[in-house]
Order: structure tokens, then sequence, then C-alpha cells
């Protein structure tokens, strides 16, 4: 039986403890606020696991080392915040492209440009459109608590895994460095797994990744040579290669969305939150209840795929609700929700970034105002 | 005694083999390959060294060397 | 009569896109007799380019990643540290190493990482059809630099094996080229040397080859070749740097 016990800890370290008990034994990240006690937690962590933490010289040469470690077989993951993000947009890209599974922590802060420092929700566009050049989609998960935090990077890394493709979880400055309690597995201090030269440095040992990952570079013995690439010069075969990874991303958003949802079923007001937003939305829909009004949550908790079934679904209830969606951004997953509801619902917003987080009077007044 | 082969349709003609035989064995030829290159031509004599300069210099691995 | 020259093993048996006279067939033959002879196919992992190499992987009979341009070493450093037992390599052109990877080129090299560089330096960028390259000479005229390449407008051709010699992490330099068969075999030695290198963990190693590009340059094959003896070599003097 699994070891459990209840610690104080920040989301970043929560994160970082998540991937390495989900078998992350590869990380590479660049400095950057607010997400480095993430980075620290792996700095210190890793090596005692057996696994490598390299601090790369960029977000370029840290995306790219993912890329490398992947390849190889090994669960491998970056982390960082939004500036750094964008520079890593030219690897997911390429991760994306090579088919490997790989997990990105952005902890969100203000932009654009150089922004500052203060949590934000601006780069849902970025992270729910695939971000970088080309054809892709990477599945973003938006935990709205430490707990979740940790919970969320196993399935990060199954997604990824499952679907070869690069899985983004997706928080802000304000869940990073909040500490609160967490149930984590006690995991045993030197696994036998690094035991022997022959083998990896990661979750699996060789044999496991000759057989679950067919595709790793591990040298060629006994099979022809293994290619990871995203180049494909011949006419016809990148077509042929997107409407592949086309029709897997159709059955990533018909299998994978995740959403919770807070009093749905006589709601005439639902917000809708995610991430840190969610907490705050939340207490509104609770103090708005003691009121007597009949509001509801929705949380998309997968952003990509956007939880578009309960939006449908509720759209075409007899008496529809109105929904109020509110995020730190000057809105952006408000659009997915107009684009789920297909204008049979009315939709309102409320947004402030920068630094600025919606305070639950603020959206209190607005939602009265409708 | 020594000869060289030429894989005629992989050469582009670069006549590099050519430029360092030392004994001046290997010439363009008349005819074109597939590739519309016009290949270098290996001249059968007792004269080939079996050096191995023309191999070690083509940049498309076009020849062998017995000896 | 014996076999006394023949197709190494780890090369495909197929042509290659690249034109004729071009140094990259010879760099992939040298690389694949190295690994035939050293019995390291089934170990090995290449990192290949984006430049004209790109497709490297489609001739060398070996497991193989692509890499963003001018990642390779970043995406080798990853490969070596989760398999260090594994032999990984790296094979870049001068753009993808000297310019767009210089970073990452600088920061692999400084942490010593047990890898093997094989350096392309053709003076010019051929995939994209010519421009100048960090390792332009001066006066070289190429798409970017129609009437030659100015010292005062563009800078100077980049040194930089001769700036990675200067890091504590790096073990091995030697500047070699293909201008004719003795040099393309003493070129086989270096990177013989720097796989050898890799094998006895000795650390960081690269080995950079004057190679020719006849279509970009204007030359004939036999006029590149002398035009890397006669002017190339002046600024890119051959032999062991570290």
């Amino acid at each position: 039986m699994k070891m459990k016990t209840k610690i104080l800890i920040s989301g970043n370290e929560a994160m970082a403890e998540g991937a390495i008990q989900a078998g992350c034994r590869f990380y590479a990240g660049y400095p950057i606020t607010p997400q480095n006690e993430l980075t620290a937690y792996m700095a210190k962590n890793m090596p005692a696991c057996g696994g490598e933490f390299i601090q790369a010289e960029s977000e370029l040469a840290a995306i790219n080392m993912v890329y490398g470690a992947s390849a190889a077989g090994a669960r491998a993951m970056t982390s960082s915040s939004s500036p750094g993000i964008s520079l890593k947009q030219e690897g997911i890209s390429y991760i994306a492209g090579a088919l490997l599974p790989a997990v990105i922590v952005n902890i969100m802060r203000g932009g654009p440009g150089l922004g500052n420092i203060w949590p934000a929700q601006s780069d849902y566009f970025q992270a729910t459109r695939g971000g970088g050049h080309g054809d892709y989609r990477t599945i973003v998960l938006a935990p709205s608590s430490v707990q979740e935090a940790y919970d969320f990077m196993p399935l990060a890394f199954d997604l990824a895994d499952k679907y070869l493709m690069p899985a983004m979880i997706l928080a802000d400055g304000m869940l990073g460095q909040m500490m609160e309690p967490l149930v984590v597995v006690r995991r045993p201090s030197a696994p036998s797994e690094v035991e022997g030269s022959s083998v990896v440095r990661g979750r699996n040992t060789e044999d496991e990744i000759r057989t679950t990952k067919k595709w790793a570079l591990t040298g060629c013995k006994g099979r022809p040579a293994n290619v990871v690439k995203s180049f494909f010069m011949k006419e016809g075969a990148l077509e042929i290669a997107n409407l592949k990874a086309q029709k897997k991303y159709r059955a990533v958003e018909n299998k994978e969305q995740r959403w919770e949802g807070l009093f749905l079923d006589d709601a005439k007001i639902i917000l809708v939150a995610y991430g840190s937003m969610s907490r705050i939305a939340k207490s509104v829909v609770v103090q708005l209840r003691q009121e007597g009004k009949k509001a509801g949550l929705i949380r998309p908790v997968t952003l990509w795929p956007f939880p578009r079934k309960i939006f449908e679904q509720l759209s075409r209830k007899k008496k529809r609700p109105a929904f109020f969606v509110t995020e730190m951004s000057y809105g952006q997953m408000v659009e997915d929700v107009k684009l789920a509801l297909e204008c049979r619902c009315k939709v309102d917003f409320f947004g402030r970034s920068g630094g600025g987080v919606p305070t639950e009077g603020e959206i209190i007044k607005k939602v009265r105002l409708l | 005694m020594a000869r060289i082969t030429i894989d005629k349709e992989k050469c582009k003609g670069c006549f590099l083999c050519v430029a360092f035989c030392p004994k001046g064995l290997i010439k363009k030829s008349d005819k074109l390959n597939k590739r519309g290159a016009n290949p270098a031509e290996f001249h059968e004599t007792d004269a080939c060294l079996g050096c191995a300069m023309c191999a070690v210099i083509c940049p498309d691995c076009c020849i062998e060397v017995y000896k | 009569m014996n076999k006394v020259f023949s197709h190494p093993k780890s090369l495909r048996n197929i042509a290659t896109h690249y034109c004729a006279g071009c140094g990259h067939g010879i760099a992939h033959r040298l690389i694949a007799e190295t690994v035939d002879e050293l019995g390291i196919r089934e170990k090995v992992i290449a990192v290949a380019p984006v430049g004209c190499a790109v497709i490297a992987y489609e001739y060398w009979d070996f497991d193989c990643s692509e890499a963003a341009h001018g990642r390779a070493l970043a995406v080798a450093t990853a490969i070596k540290r989760v398999r260090p037992d594994n032999i990984v390599f790296t094979y870049q052109g001068d753009g993808d190493l000297a310019a767009i990877g210089t970073n990452e080129t600088i920061h692999a090299a400084n942490r010593g990482e047990n890898l093997t560089v094989i350096f392309i330096n053709n003076a010019i960028y051929g995939m994209t059809g010519g421009q100048m390259a960090p390792t332009t000479l001066l006066k070289q005229k190429t798409a970017t630099t129609p009437n030659g390449r100015e010292a005062s407008f563009h800078g100077y051709p980049l040194k930089i094996s001769e700036m990675l010699a200067l890091l504590a992490g790096v073990k091995y330099v030697e500047r070699v080229s293909f201008f004719s068969p003795q040099q393309v075999i003493k070129a086989k030695q270096a990177i013989k040397q720097a796989f050898l290198n890799q094998i006895n963990n000795t650390g960081f190693s690269l080995v950079e080859i004057l190679s020719p590009c006849p279509t970009y340059w204007g030359k004939s094959s036999k006029e590149s070749l002398d035009w890397i003896r006669d002017v190339m070599t002046k600024e890119f003097p051959l032999g062991r740097i570290k």
C-alpha cells in the first residue's frame, strides 16, 4: 500500500513533486518568476530519484532538451512563465510535429512583453490554439488548487504518452506561489530503477521502453533504425501526417473533456471560470445562492479540449441559462464559451489583467446588473 | 592488378575522381544516366594502382575498389 | 581480387539529394565508416541539423533525431544524459552551429557534455539559396552579400572552433578539410578520434570540416576544393586547435 502523508507546500513545488511521482526523470528549465520554486525543487530532488536536472542556457534550449529526452524514451518536462513559454513555442511545435510526449508547465504572469510578475490568465489563446507554428494542439489542464496541481501531473504525463503530444499545465502565479495542505504519496528515496548502467534514467526500464515506446531512440539493436522528425519533404507526405494528427485531436476532443459543475440543474446564471479565478467565482456563486439567486458554476478543467459538451447540453434546455465568464484576462476563454453555445445563450464577461484580479465584490456587482 | 567499379546511376558527374586519379584512368562518359548526368567512367587497364583516391574523394560513395 | 574499398554498412546505398561535388556526402560516408569500424552502429544516436543535411537520417542506417534549427546540441545533451551508454553525435552546418545555435553550442561545450560534434563549414547557407553564413569569408559574394562580405558592414568570419577551444569543458577540437583525398583521410582520423573520445568519456569533442559547396560558390567541384586549399584555409587554418 502506498504511504500517504499531508504536507504544506506551494503550488510550484507540488507540481514538481507530482511530476517526480509520475515518473518524470528529466527536467530542463530556465529561471523566471513566478515559477522558480518548481525548478529549485527539481534541482534538489531529481538527482535522488536517478533523474536528470539541467538548468538550460535559455528557454529554447530547455524545451529542445525536453524534445531530446522524450525522443530517448524518458518522461520529460519543463516549466516556465509567460515570456518564457513564448520562447518555448518553437520547441513545442516540433514536439507536436515529431509526435513526442512531453509536459510543459506555464505559471502565467502579466503580459504582453515583459509585463510583470503578478498572476494573469492571458496566455489562454496561446495555450489552447497550439501556440507555435503549424496545425497542432496541446492538451491543456488547468488546476485550481495545490492538490490539483499535484494530481494533474501524472494525468498530464499519461495523456501525453497516450496521444503522443505535448500536454500543458496552465496555472498562474497565484496558484504557483500559494501554499496549501497537500496529500502526497511518500516516495522511496532511492529507487532501484537506477541500479545498473543498462537501465535508462526514467520510469521505465530499458525493456519497457523498447516495448512500449517502439519509436524511441535507443540505438537500433535488433530493429530497423528509428527516426524522430517533423520534416516531410515528399509531396503529400505532410498532408497525410497532418490529417493523422487531426484525427487524433478529434479523438482527444471527444474523450478528454473535463470540467467541474456546481448547481447546474436549476441555475439561471452560470459563472464560468478556470484555475485560480474559479475559486473566486465559486465564492460568488455560493454568495448568490445565499441571496436566493439561482447561480451555478462551470469550471473547465481541460481548456483544450474545451468542455463543449456541458455547454451544448445546457444551451439546449427549454429554459436557457445565461452565462457570465470571468477571467484574469480581457476575454480569451469567453470566446470558447461563445463558440460552444453557438449564440443560443446570452454571454457576459468581466475580466482584469496586468496584475489586477477580479474580486468577488466586482463580479457580484456585474452579475446583479444583468 | 587493381580495378574500380563506378555506380553510374548514383554518379552525379562531379568528376573529382577524374581530377585525383594519379594515372588518369577515369573519364567523363559520353552517355547520360537516368538522373541526366554524364557519369564518370573507368577505363580498365593494368595501370590502376588500387590507391582508392577516387573512392576517398567521391562525395556520392559510387566507387568500390578491388585489388 | 579483394574489395579494398567498399560502401560502409551504416550508409544506405541510395543516391543523396546533395548537389554534385558537395562535401556532405563525404562527411556522411566518413561518419558511417567510423561507426562501422568502431562497431557502434547499434548504440549510435545521431542528431541532424536544419540545413542541407536535414535529411541525413535518410542516409545513415542508425537511430537519428531531427532537431530544430540550431538546437541540435540541446537535443543531443538530453539524449546523452538520458542514455549515457549510447553514442550521441550532432552533425551541424555553420549556420546551425555558429549562428542560430551559438548559444546551445557554447553552453553544451561549456558543460563539457560527452558528445561528438561534426561541424560542416562551407562558409555559406546552402539549403536556403546561398546566403551569408557566420563563416563566410571577407570579399566572398553570397545572395545577401552581393558585393562581397565587408568587415565594416557584415563583421568578420566567425572562428567558433577557436572560441570553443577556450572553454574548459571542451577536450578536443580539430579543423580538417576535404580539399584532397589525403585531407579526407586526415578528416576521417579526426572524426574517429572524436568518437573514441566519447567512448572513453573524455568529454566534448568537435571536428570542423572545411567542406565544398560548388553550387553556391559558383565553382566547379575541383575549383571548389582548390579554393578551400588556397583561400579558405588561410582564414581557417587546419590542424588540432585543442
